[in-house]
């Protein structure tokens, strides 16, 4: 980066040296400081660049949470400071606190079923038969897609009256007129089992890595003295996996509570607020209404939350790097 | 368990058996991998069969029908460019970032470098949606709202962190005597790290670039709140507003999300190893 580092390299000589400027020596000290500072020179952008895209943000979300956001803000440039009327307003609305419940049930939910059926075939996956890679890496598929497109193919299945999903239901005498995604008791329901979906295979993956990690020995020690399958899979597995359990389910966590995309394309938030949470409330605040003091103040809850389990995610993350 | 069969009485009926077990997994692996594509088959299905009244969607379609992929061509083809344009711009930004940083991570002893990695870390947490509520008024600033860069600068911060974590995890196993030897020879730290260390990290960077392609392609929040024209709208913005705007023309919405996924499926097949070790070797390790 500076003139000093880019010395050309001749291939051949002893020491290929011209009378150049670099050859008066320099003082230790000084030697060091210009390496030091030419070792930054590789850091520097990405240092920069994470200091504006999320350190700048995040101090930017806490000051706008205090200031006055309208419409016209973007126009005249003027957001006074209010104080803490976007916190009482925020709090204050019910809306909040339904989308706090209903984020606290989408990511319970999303959590428990991604996992459950994730190590489930996680485990299958384990045993050897043929053409196990292709089947393995095929089903990684749903977690590659992007999820706003998911969130729209789900849509079509689940419609009330042409959705393939009532259709089938139907046909097999379950009902079959099922309004999915558009009442209140079901919608939620239904944005859990798809992002359920959308979870498994990272979860199947991660899983699967830890599980090829459980030293064999101890499968078989545990089937010398006895053990069911079940009782090797508890006591003997799971104690091993923890690491890798703790690691899939905080950063399941991460990726689940601030959900945008799917939720919008599914449902839009409705029918009636009943599938609102943090993420989509930010979003309505802010780029919707026009809010963004009131968005920020819902941005700042979800950053908090987050906070509390990255502070999880960087101990699992330590006790596994040593 | 499959291994511990009876007494072998002959080799060969146990080997059948066993074999006819694994192929029954098989089988198994088949169902379940079945049920979690089948949305993406309905997906395609419905698809080829936009004519068909919608009420019943035939479970295979009987005639090839096309047609909504045309449409979904006509109306979307510009946005699946400005997806492609998009998520190139920001894999490439994202790795001219993120290499250089990780090679100083891993090797240079700097202080202030553990607090930058558990930074890298940390900055993995922040929520997009609190990320693009600050970021719209600066962009308004700066000029940067319905740009191409600016979406592709936003796009690149999904990837950068993952790339950062990942590389560096890859580059500190490259020998430091492999690099001293390269500026013993005399070459520069810059000239080293392109002709030493890029070359041997090559496949953390196949890996960090494939994953920056994919979060920047499925991108849907920075294109839906940095931008309030049609200028830059990519296939993710795009599709979204066709729903909104077709709700009868399910085929064509179809079509074009099995346009918007053909990536993911080609880069699965291309590159399966990358992606299993991305997912794991980014988030484990």
């Amino acid at each position: 980066m500076s003139s000093t580092t880019a010395s050309a390299a001749l291939p051949a000589g002893p020491k290929a040296t011209g009378p150049g400027k670099s050859e008066k020596p320099l003082s230790p000290l000084r030697a060091k400081r210009r390496r030091q500072f030419a070792q930054w020179g590789f850091i520097a952008p990405a240092v920069i660049f994470m200091a504006l895209f999320f350190g700048y943000p995040l101090v930017r979300n806490i000051a706008m949470s205090f200031q006055d956001y309208s419409p016209s803000t973007f126009f005249t440039g003027e957001a006074p400071f209010n104080g803490l009327d976007n916190w009482r307003n925020v709090f204050g609305d019910g809306l909040f606190g339904k989308a706090l419940w209903q984020t606290i049930l989408f990511t319970v939910g999303s959590l428990v079923g991604q996992f459950c059926i994730g190590l489930a075939l996680a485990v299958f996956f384990s045993r050897r038969f043929p053409l196990n890679g292709i089947l393995r890496s095929l089903i990684l598929l749903p977690w590659l897609v992007p999820m706003v497109v998911s969130g729209i193919v789900w849509r079509r299945i689940f419609d009330q009256d042409t959705g393939v999903l009532n259709s089938f239901l139907g046909t097999l005498g379950l009902g079959g007129d099922t309004p999915w995604l558009t009442s209140t008791s079901m919608a939620l329901i239904s944005v859990i089992l798809v992002n359920i979906w959308i979870g498994i295979p990272f979860n199947m993956v991660i899983l699967y890595g830890g599980l090829q990690e459980v030293p064999k020995e101890l499968h078989e020690a545990a089937a010398l003295d006895g053990a069911s399958a079940w009782r090797t899979f508890r006591s003997v597995t799971l104690p091993v996996l923890k690491p890798v359990i703790t690691v899939v389910l905080v950063l399941g966590f991460m990726s689940t509570v601030k959900i945008l995309d799917l939720v919008l394309a599914l449902t839009d938030g409705g029918p009636a607020d009943s599938t609102q949470t943090l993420g989509t409330l930010t979003y309505q605040n802010s780029f919707v209404q026009m809010d963004f003091g009131a968005g920020a103040v819902v941005g700042n809850v979800l950053i908090l939350i987050s906070a509390v389990f990255a502070v999880f995610y960087l101990r699992a993350n330590r006790n596994e790097g040593k | 368990m499959a291994t511990t069969t009876q007494i072998p009485a002959a080799p060969a009926p146990a080997t059948v058996h066993r074999s006819r077990r694994r192929w029954g997994a098989t089988v198994l692996g088949v169902v379940f991998l079945a049920v979690m594509l089948f949305p993406l088959y309905w997906m395609i299905n419905t698809a080829l069969q936009p004519d068909a009244s919608l009420v019943d969607v035939a479970p295979v379609p009987k005639t090839l029908d096309l047609s909504g992929f045309s449409s979904a061509l006509t109306e979307q083809g510009a946005n699946l460019l400005t997806s492609l344009a998009v998520a190139l711009g920001a894999v490439a930004i994202c790795l001219a970032i993120s290499a250089p940083a990780a090679y100083g991570l891993a090797q240079f002893n700097l202080r202030g470098g553990k607090t930058i990695v558990f930074g890298t870390l940390i900055t993995q947490m922040v929520p997009g949606i609190v990320i693009a509520n600050a970021l719209y008024s600066a962009y308004v600033d700066l000029g940067l709202v319905n740009s191409y860069f600016g979406l592709m600068l936003a796009d690149a911060s999904l990837g950068i962190p993952f790339a950062i974590v990942l590389m560096r995890s890859f580059m500190v196993s490259i020998p430091r005597e492999v690099i001293e030897a390269a500026e013993v020879d005399g070459a520069g730290r810059v000239r080293t790290f392109v002709r030493v260390v890029l070359p041997m990290s090559r496949n953390s960077l196949i890996t960090a670039g494939l994953f920056s392609f994919l979060y920047a392609w499925s991108d849907f929040m920075f294109a839906l709140t940095l931008n309030t024209t049609d200028d830059v709208k990519p296939i993710t913005l795009g599709i979204y507003q066709y729903i909104g705007a077709h709700v009868g023309d399910w085929g064509s919405v179809m079509a074009a999300s099995v346009l918007s996924a053909v990536p993911a499926a080609v880069l699965l097949v291309l590159s399966q190893k990358y992606i299993a070790a991305g997912i794991t070797g980014g988030s484990v390790k």
